[in-house]
């Protein structure tokens, strides 16, 4: 079956620069009044089924200095291993459980998200993937955004479709976030170095 | 949101041509050293957590987010500058329309300054212009919005570098993997061609695809002359359907 060739190539990446927050998360970098809230600042709409969860995901830079100036978004399927989206576009109606966060890095490079922990949803290879927050990293100094996952330590990772195209196994550890606390999660995202974070191609 | 699937939501998407987006480590742009990963990207076949993504319907959006010229006025006075409207189409690379897809945008002041407690140029805030807002795209996949032009500005990059006049923009798609952040700058700017930032882009193709070009037609007159900025995603292959088994 063939398909039809591209006709245009896709805008190509910029930055988004250190005042990203303007225009993703205004009141997070004070100034109020123009959106009600930003956007993703809540995942959680009322009652949800699963676990909830809070991820704390910190930018560390190759000189090891942690990025006060970037900004996270995270896609994560919901308890049942299900999407929210796509939805029609125009719906009126909020979900109770959105998927989708965005939050900006404090002076010590973390974000901090409240969520549920993600169910296992199908691989290309038909066997469940272990459960897994899709991430998504801008800032200053980053010309393309970055794009990596989150596993959690107290699952069974084994097997994991993802996980295992790493070839170098100390570099799965990478994407694995730590334990740190009751329903609490870290996960140290290095850009670079000794402990650099498998970034993907997607 | 009511959990429709669209057709073809879960196609795959065409490879990423980073050839043509810039690399991660580009010297000119000093800020990329230390913040851009040495390890090669791990080539990753589409799964179904990267082919859906966020949608956002209209019914979040202020009736002023895409009116910059007045969605900060304190008193009713307008933004100071040169009024214009941006607007254009966000396609996929098979120029298909991306209709219901979130654009924002962000940008400095008139004179360049960004309203930001981390920005510290000198040149004053204009009290009634925070520079931010959103749009819809419409079942055509237009966006729309007002505002003033931009101005250049230095920034501590080289001991002299400014940014040509640009305009941020934020797009998503229907697909987590077609997030996409970029810039926009002005027809016939000459500092577009001093620019690291713009620079870090290899082929000058690609950065005219990032020049917005002044439209007379849509100008509105005495008010706000209008610029059109297009915006290509990546484009995706359906999923073929046993209703439809040629794909579309």
């Amino acid at each position: 079956m063939l398909h039809p060739v591209p006709t245009l190539k896709e805008s190509p990446s910029q930055t988004a620069g250190p005042y990203v927050h303007i225009g993703m998360t205004p009141n997070f970098c004070d100034l109020p009044g123009v959106y009600a809230a930003d956007m993703g600042s809540t995942m959680i709409n009322g009652d949800v089924e699963g676990e909830r969860i809070t991820l704390s995901i910190r930018l560390i830079d190759g000189a090891g200095v942690p990025l006060s100036d970037g900004l996270v978004e995270i896609w994560q399927a919901d308890a049942s291993g299900s999407f929210v989206s796509p939805t029609a576009p125009n719906s009126n109606s909020v979900p109770a459980f959105t998927g989708w966060g965005r939050q900006a890095s404090d002076a010590n490079g973390v974000t901090v998200f409240e969520t549920i922990k993600p169910g296992r949803v199908a691989g290309p290879d038909g066997k469940p993937m272990a459960p897994h927050v899709s991430l998504w990293i801008v800032a200053r100094g980053i010309n393309i955004g970055l794009q990596t996952r989150l596993y959690f330590e107290d699952e069974d990772n084994e097997g994991d479709f993802v996980l295992n195209k790493i070839m170098d196994k100390r570099r799965r550890q990478t994407l694995i976030a730590r334990k740190d606390g009751a329903r609490r999660y870290h996960l140290d995202i290095h850009l670079q170095g000794e402990k650099e974070t498998v970034f993907f191609d997607i | 949101m009511s959990g429709i699937i669209l057709p073809g939501a879960d196609g795959v998407l065409y490879q990423r041509d980073r050839a043509w987006h810039p690399a991660a480590d580009t010297p000119g742009y000093k800020s990329t050293t230390f913040r851009a990963p040495k390890h090669s990207l791990l080539a990753l076949g589409p799964t179904k957590s990267e082919m859906t993504g966020p949608t956002f319907g209209h019914e979040k959006l202020g009736p002023l987010d895409n009116d910059l010229i007045r969605n900060f006025s304190q008193d009713g006075t307008e933004a100071i500058g040169q009024r214009m409207i941006v607007y254009g189409q966000v396609l996929d690379e098979n120029a298909r329309a991306v209709p219901g897809t979130l654009v924002e945008f962000w940008q400095a002041n008139a004179g360049g300054r960004y309203r930001h407690k981390k920005e510290a140029y000198l040149a004053a805030l204009d009290p009634n212009f925070a520079g931010f807002g959103r749009a819809v795209t419409d079942e055509n996949g237009f966006y729309s919005f007002r505002t003033v032009k931009p101005g250049a500005y230095p920034w501590p990059n080289g001991g002299n570098d400014w940014r040509p006049a640009h305009i941020h923009f934020s797009v998503f798609g229907h697909a987590f993997a077609q997030r996409l952040i970029t810039q926009m700058y002005f027809e016939g700017d000459p500092m577009i061609w001093q620019c690291p930032i713009v620079a870090t882009i290899n082929d000058k193709a690609a950065i005219d695809q990032l020049t917005a070009r002044l439209d007379r037609h849509n100008t509105t007159p005495m008010d706000a002359l209008a610029y059109r900025f297009d915006i290509v995603l990546r484009g995706r292959r359906s999923t073929m359907f046993e209703n439809k088994l040629e794909g579309n």
